[in-house]
This record gives structure tokens, C-alpha cells and sequence, in this order.
């Protein structure tokens, strides 16, 4: 009975923190809304034609000011894209390299072992050309902010109209989801501001969810093998914990 | 000869030049009597055993991988994440890991102070005990610098500070650990150093450990001394059977959170490369830690702030000397057995606090939460004095092997 | 939380319970193969050295006679565009001469150029020839400073302590005018 309620304790805290109820911050700005992602849950996968569309808005928007240094040109396999079509991507970049023989540094088209150039040449370049806040690389950015793909796809969406007696500060803009509501990024989507190679209509909200989605994979590229393990990991540890439950109660049984 | 009965020519052999394989029956073989009535909260010193084998396995390689620069960090983490073979599981088996290793050693902990594990004749065992959890502290907050993300940095930068609360030479402490005027490349590069080193420290106390365990023998849901040969089974195969039995579900629990929630016991501020210029809105410590960071921030002055934190870890190595019952068990405690309940409560209230910001609502129970575990000890000092236990049984076996017999019996003789 | 009673003592419980014992150990060895394996496999190589695994060379610009080298895998790689004269010098070199027996033709794809791993298979010194003023040994091809290995214009050992002919890596022409090494 004990063990049953340490059992069920132990569970509650860990259900409760997988949560997020865990360490929260003071309210700052709405929670984002939950979308329904097609690779959250246990059995949760990639869904490449999404992350496909959202890889087109990271190019065609996002990446004039953000980097994404974490994504080689060959991880984009992943993603349904094959080698020639990679090594053409790849080569649409100039990548500085050197140096050569005599010394100099030198500019190449990339190949598929490059990662995406950023584009500004450090912190600091980023921040001038951007009002002193440096747009920050998009890699790992599902991961580093709280409410992960759902704040991603809501901050998109929560450009608005400040509310009456609300006046966003100079150089910034105001933004629902958005800590404190001040964002320096003007909103970085419009109604068809992208042509979706896939002919999908390129709403805001679809471009949203599509480069949420994509973020999630630069994030966590082995999302998929890491479900698909702990499946089989889990049932065969039940399987396993099962037989070891039997045999102690065997070895015990003398003393019963 | 050892007594060791085998048939096998080549055990023989090693047994006569090596008695390994006696040494290893009577530690934990056939030849290792054990209380027979252990519960199943006896299976986490096993498990905690086996956490710290995973947490090394693991970390030795990930050390292979990392690199312990300011500037190659981060980006080394992120190499064993996503280039690595294996590097994300990992990753995540050392991160999430550690959590289960406090877990496990605080719930432990915990059943000490529930059964009584710490009086004597195990008042040493129980300070090796506290002293590991020490060691485990350090090694766990000078890994969580190593990613050298926004938390391990600030988090590294408000611990340090703490030791120039110490008077006089406190800066000079606080500057000597930094190897310069804030947390940079030398802290890290001498954490890292430490990281690997403290887990070997810790294998070698935890043999101290196991050694003051086996000159008593473990202690047992009763509380009373295991005597004669009927209250004591062979360790192999019982305790083997059930450890490993308790191996499994550990695994289960330690999967379900490393393959579906790797980050739930995380802070996300982690994910960004550590900014020295830049301060995360609220610095939070990893959960294991929050207890003592509850406590540090309730009280307003910074000395007696580090003085409290440090002396809630530090209380607990003298317990055996402020609970002076006679009776271990809180089974035949009644009212010790109320103040454990509320104590574990506080402490888990202690936790809920030290992750939210020192102000408002927070700040005010955060006190009363701080005072009370400190009221806590005067309480069962005093209980130890005043309470009337009920009655023991005679012995374990009578208690188990005849049931409600027991009871009817000592009731006989508390009325004789 | 009802379990099957009191153990059988005959032969079939024997049986029964090594079956199980013999169960829990046989999963449990799988359990630990199955977590060994991502540990040792760790240590192979990574997903960005292995992208690095191949590398692509242009010859173009190298003249007739001349040598270039290369690095692939952190090795050394000698592209040698070779002159007629040093082909058929090559070529006309008996088997038994050699130490280590192999024509020419097995050793190059297209005559007039040779690649070869530069590192002698003696000791792993790199041998001198690929610089004009090198010495290049008796043969006229590179010559080992380290402990005087000779090798020919097809860069196979004719005389001194290596006991094979240069390595030649795996490679392809990706067209008449570059190669693809790995």
C-alpha cells in the first residue's frame, strides 16, 4: 500500500513536471495556445511536407537576419531531400573559407558538409545593424524558450494592436505573446510573403506552424529515433521488469 | 581455504590466489545474512549504487566528446546532440540521470529518517551517508556548468558569489575559485576537471559506505536488532532476486523521462549560449537543489542566508545526537511519525518555493517553511525525551512469521 | 495482485523455475549488449567526420611532370600528372624485380595520373618527391628520408626497409578532369 503511494506520488511529480507546472516564471504574457504538432505525443512523428515549407520561409524570411549554425547543408536529408537536390542548395550559398595557398581568406559555393552561413559576421555586427539586439540563431530556439514550438507559432500570430492606453516603446513593437510585450523583431510575416513550392496557400498561420515545425527539427533532429527507442526500450522492460517480478516472488515463495 | 564450495577447477584456482569470489559470497552472496523483513523501500541504496555506475558510464563518454572551453562548449554539446553516434542518448541518459540519482538518494535518505537507520550503532554510516550527498552536490552543480549555457553560467556565478558572505577573506576565496574576476574559461576548465575527478571520490566513500553497512548489517522496518539466525535470510538470492526486481522498474521510470520528456526536468534558458553581459530573468537551480536555495533566499541577511543553507545539510550529520529515542522505528513512534510526514512535507514546500521568484506570497511561506525545518529537529529532540513509544516485538521473526501474534503477545506483557 | 500458489517441488517446478531464472538472465544479458553497443559505437566516427570522408580534387591546373598534394582523412595523397617517358619507365620494369610485385596498370586508373596515399609503408614517415629539389631516390620516383626507402615512377618500394608499395586509396574520376577521393 505504501510502496502504491509512493509510487503514485512519485508518478504525480514526474507527470507534473513533464507538464511544465514545474519551475514556472511570473506571468509574462499569455501562455501560448497549444497546437496540435504531429510529432508531440509518444508515437508523435515529423511532418516532412511541413517542414519542408517551413525550411522555404526560414530562407526566404527568416534568414536575413537569423542564423541557423547548428544545420549542416547534409542534415536536410532528413527532411525528404535528396543528395543532388542538397548539393544545389548547398552551392546557392557563398561560404568563407581559407586560407589558401598564398595566404588570403577566400569566398566558395557550399557543399552539403557546410552549415548555414549566418548573416552577420559576429555578435556584435548582428546587434549594430539590429538596434543593439542581436536576432539570436534559430537552432536551438524550440528548445530555449518556454513553451517551445507553441511560443514560436504564437509569437508569430501575436502581432496586434496594442491595447487602448498601451503604447509600444521606440523601435519595438507590441506583441501578445512576447515577455514583457515589447518585441524589437518587426512582424516578420504576411499574407503570402512566401510562394510554397508545394503550392500551398501561405497564410501567416500557415507559415507559423510550418516554420515551428521545421524549428523543431533543427532543434531535435533524432525526435523520431528517440520515440521510436523508448518504445521498444519500455516494452521490453516491462516484459523484463514482469520476469524479474516472477522470479523474486519465485526465489521468496520458501519464505511465504 | 575460504569455505567457497565450487566444482570449478578454474575458480579454484583464482579462490586460492585471489579469495574474490568468497569475498564477494559474503558481501553480497549466499554467505550475507540479511534482516528478513525488509520492505521495498531497502531497494534504493541498490539503485542508487547503480545510478552513480550510469552516471560514470555515461559521463566517461561524453568526456571523450566534450570540449571544456568558453568558446567550444556549448558548441561541443551540441556535436554530441546531433553529430555523435548515440551522442543525444547520451547526453540525455547522464542529464536526466542525475535527477533520478537524487531521487533515489533522497528518498534513501528519507528512509533513514523514517526507520531510524541513523541511530546507533550506524551513526557513522548515516554521516558517510550525508557526506556523500555532499559530494554528489558538488559534482552535479559543477556539471550542470559544463554545457556553459545561460543557467550554467549565471548559476555558477550566484553559487560562487555565496563564499563572499565568509568574513575577511571572503572575496579572496570567491576569486581564487573563479581563477579571475568573474566565472570565465578558468572556472570552467577546473569544473570540468573536478566533475570527472569527485565521481571516483564518491565510489570510494561509497565503499566506506558499504563497509560501516556490513559491520551491523542493514536495519529493518522494525527497527529492533536482527538476532538470532531465524531473523536473517541469505542476501543471494533473496536481495539479489528483489534488487533486481526494483533494477527493473528504476529502468522503466529513467526511460519513460530519457525517450519522452528529456527536458522536462530542465530549464530551457539552458539552450542559449551563456552570456555574461546578459542576466535570465529568473535564475533557477536545477530541482534537486531547490530546498536550499528556498532557504538561502528567505533570509534577508547574505552571510546567515549561506550560514542557513548550508547548516540544513549540516544539521543532519549531528541527528543521531539530537534524536535520542530508544526506538528507531517510526512504525512504534506514533507522533514522531505525524512531525516525519510534516517534515517531508515542508521540504517538498521548500522545493516548490526556491523555484519561484523571493517576493510577495512566496517570500512569506518561504520563511515560515525555512523556520519550521530548523523547528523541526528542536521538535523531535524534545519528542525523543517526552514521547512514549509502543511497544516492540520480541523479535523479527516472531513479528513476521507469526503475524498478529506478536502484537498479542507484548500486549500480554505491557499489562503483566 | 494474486500470483500462482506454492511452488511445485517436483521436477516439472524445477523446470518451471530455471526456465524462469534462466528467462530473466537470458534478457537481461540482451538488456546489456543492447546498452553496451550505443557506448562503444560512440566512439566511431561522427556524423560530421564521416561528411568530411570524401574529398574532391581537380586536375586541371597540374602540368605534365608535375606533383600536387592533397589531404584526405588527414592523409596525405600524392597526385602525380606523369610524363610519357615516366609511364613507360614504369611499365617496363620486370615483376621480379620488385619486392613487392604489381604492374603499373594495376596501380593507376588512367596512366597519366598516379595517386597514392604519401606515407611510407615502412614506418609512416612521408617521403620526399613531391617538391622540385626533393631528392627522389634511385628510381625516379620519392625517396624516404626517414629510413632510406626507395620507390619507383609508380611509386612501388624497389629498394630499402618498406615492405609494400605506396597505398592506393579508393578513388573515382567524377570527370576527365577531377577525381573523387573516398
Amino acid at each position: 500500500m505504501k510502496t502504491l503511494t509512493a509510487a503514485l506520488l512519485a508518478g504525480l511529480f514526474i507527470a507534473q513536471l513533464a507538464a511544465g507546472i514545474g519551475p514556472v516564471h511570473a506571468a509574462e504574457g499569455a501562455g501560448p495556445p497549444k497546437h496540435n504538432w504531429p510529432f508531440s505525443g509518444v508515437f508523435g512523428r515529423f511532418d516532412r511536407a511541413a517542414m519542408q515549407r517551413g525550411l522555404q520561409v526560414y530562407r526566404e524570411v527568416c534568414s536575413a537576419c537569423h542564423g541557423l549554425k547548428y544545420i549542416a547543408f547534409r542534415n536536410l536529408e532528413a527532411l525528404g531531400y535528396g543528395e543532388e537536390e542538397i548539393k544545389a542548395m548547398a552551392a546557392e550559398y557563398t561560404i568563407a573559407d581559407g586560407p589558401n595557398d598564398d595566404g588570403d581568406m577566400f569566398e566558395r559555393p557550399g557543399r552539403p558538409s557546410d552549415y548555414f552561413p549566418s548573416p552577420f559576421a559576429n555578435d556584435k555586427a548582428a546587434a549594430a545593424a539590429n538596434n543593439g539586439a542581436a536576432p539570436p540563431d534559430l537552432s536551438l530556439m524550440a528548445k530555449a524558450r518556454p513553451g517551445g514550438p507553441d511560443q514560436i507559432r504564437a509569437l508569430m500570430l501575436g502581432y496586434e494592436d496594442p491595447p487602448a492606453g498601451v503604447e509600444a516603446m521606440e523601435g519595438l513593437h507590441f506583441n501578445i505573446y512576447f515577455p514583457g510585450n515589447q518585441i524589437a523583431m518587426a512582424a516578420p510575416l504576411s499574407e503570402g510573403a512566401v510562394e510554397y513550392a508545394d503550392g500551398t496557400e501561405a497564410t501567416v498561420e500557415q507559415m507559423a506552424t510550418d516554420v515551428a515545425n521545421f524549428l523543431m527539427w533543427t532543434a531535435e533532429p533524432y525526435l523520431e529515433e528517440r520515440h521510436s527507442m523508448g518504445i521498444k526500450v519500455i516494452l521490453f522492460l516491462l516484459v523484463f521488469t514482469g520476469i524479474l517480478y516472477a522470479a523474486k516472488r519465485k526465489v521468496w515463495s520458501d519464505l511465504h | 581455504m575460504s569455505g567457497l564450495k565450487t566444482n570449478n577447477a578454474v575458480i579454484r584456482w583464482i579462490e586460492y590466489r585471489l579469495p574474490i569470489f568468497s569475498f564477494l559470497d559474503h558481501a553480497v552472496g549466499s554467505q550475507y545474512p540479511t534482516p528478513r523483513n525488509l520492505n521495498y523501500w531497502w531497494n534504493y541504496g541498490s539503485l542508487a549504487g547503480l545510478a552513480l555506475v550510469i552516471m560514470i558510464l555515461t559521463g566517461i563518454m561524453l568526456a571523450m566528446q566534450y570540449t571544456p572551453h568558453v568558446t567550444l562548449a556549448f558548441d561541443s554539446v551540441e556535436r554530441i546532440m546531433r553529430d555523435v553516434n548515440s551522442g543525444w542518448l547520451l547526453r540525455y541518459i547522464h542529464m536526466n540521470g542525475g535527477s533520478i540519482f537524487f531521487v533515489t538518494v533522497y528518498i534513501h535518505l528519507f528512509r533513514g529518517l523514517y526507520y531510524g537507520s541513523y541511530k546507533a550503532p550506524r551513526e557513522l554510516l548515516w554521516m558517510i551517508g550525508v557526506a556523500l550527498l555532499l559530494l554528489m552536490m558538488a559534482t552535479a552543480f559543477m556539471g550542470y556548468v559544463l554545457p556553459w549555457g545561460q543557467m550554467s553560467f549565471w548559476a555558477a556565478t550566484v553559487i560562487t558569489n555565496l563564499f563572499s558572505a565568509v568574513p575577511l577573506i571572503g572575496e579572496s576565496i570567491v576569486t581564487w575559485l573563479w581563477g579571475g574576476f568573474a566565472v570565465g574559461n578558468p572556472t570552467l576548465n577546473r569544473f570540468y576537471a573536478l566533475h570527472y575527478l569527485l565521481p571516483f571520490v564518491i565510489v570510494g566513500v561509497v565503499v566506506l559506505h558499504i563497509w560501516a553497512l556490513h559491520r551491523f548489517g542493514s536495519n529493518n522496518p522494525l527497527g529492533i536488532d536482527a538476532d538470532g539466525p531465524q531473523d536473517k535470510i541469505p542476501f543471494h538470492p533473496y536481495y539479489t532476486a528483489k534488487d533486481a526486481f526494483g533494477v527493473g522498474v528504476f529502468l522503466l521510470v529513467l526511460s519513460a523521462i530519457v525517450f519522452f520528456a528529456p527536458n522536462s526536468l530542465g530549464e530551457a534558458d539552458n539552450y542559449i549560449p551563456a552570456n555574461p553581459l546578459s542576466t535570465p530573468a529568473h535564475i533557477v537551480p536545477e530541482w534537486y537543489f531547490l530546498p536550499y536555495y528556498a532557504i538561502l533566499r528567505a533570509i534577508p541577511d547574505k552571510l546567515l542566508g549561506v550560514i542557513a543553507m548550508f547548516g540544513s545539510i549540516l544539521i543532519l550529520f549531528v541527528l543521531p545526537w539530537i534524536d535520542r529515542s530508544p526506538v528507531r522505528s517510526a512504525k512504534f513512534r506514533p507522533i514522531y511519525k505525524q512531525f516525519f510526514w510534516i517534515f517531508l512535507a515542508d521540504c517538498i514546500l521548500l522545493g516548490y518555493i526556491g523555484a519561484k521568484p523571493p517576493e510577495g506570497m512566496f517570500l512569506i511561506v518561504g520563511r515560515v517553511a525555512t523556520a519550521y525545518y530548523f523547528l523541526h529537529f528542536v521538535i523531535i529532540f524534545v519528542l525523543s525525551y517526552v514521547e512514549r513509544p509502543r511497544p516492540l516485538p520480541n523479535s523479527i521473526s516472531e513479528a513476521v512469521l507469526k503475524g498478529g501474534g506478536a502484537t498479542a503477545a507484548a500486549k500480554a506483557r505491557e499489562k503483566a | 495482485m494474486a500470483h500462482s500458489a506454492s511452488p511445485p517441488h517436483s521436477d516439472d517446478g524445477e523446470t518451471r523455475r530455471d526456465f524462469l531464472y534462466l528467462a530473466a538472465a537470458g534478457f537481461g544479458a540482451i538488456g546489456t549488449a543492447a546498452v553496451i553497443w550505443p557506448l562503444i559505437n560512440s566512439m566511431n566516427p561522427s556524423a560530421e567526420v564521416l561528411a568530411l570522408s570524401s574529398t574532391e580534387v581537380d586536375l586541371e591546373p597540374l602540368e605534365e611532370g608535375q606533383r600536387i598534394t592533397v589531404v584526405w582523412r588527414g592523409k596525405p595523397i600524392f597526385v602525380d600528372r606523369r610524363t610519357q617517358k615516366t609511364i613507360d619507365d614504369a611499365r617496363a620494369v620486370p615483376l621480379a624485380d620488385l619486392p613487392d610485385p604489381q604492374s603499373d596498370e594495376e596501380r593507376v586508373k588512367k596512366a597519366e595520373w598516379l595517386v597514392m596515399i604519401g606515407i611510407c609503408t615502412h614506418l609512416g614517415c612521408i617521403p620526399k618527391g613531391q617538391v622540385a629539389g626533393d631528392p627522389v631516390g634511385e628510381f625516379g620516383g620519392w625517396f624516404c628520408p626517414c629510413h632510406g626507402s626507395h620507390y619507383d615512377t609508380a611509386g612501388r618500394i624497389r629498394k630499402g626497409p618498406a615492405p609494400k608499395n605506396l597505398f592506393i586509396p579508393p578513388y573515382e574520376f567524377a570527370t576527365d578532369t577531377s577525381i573523387v577521393i573516398g
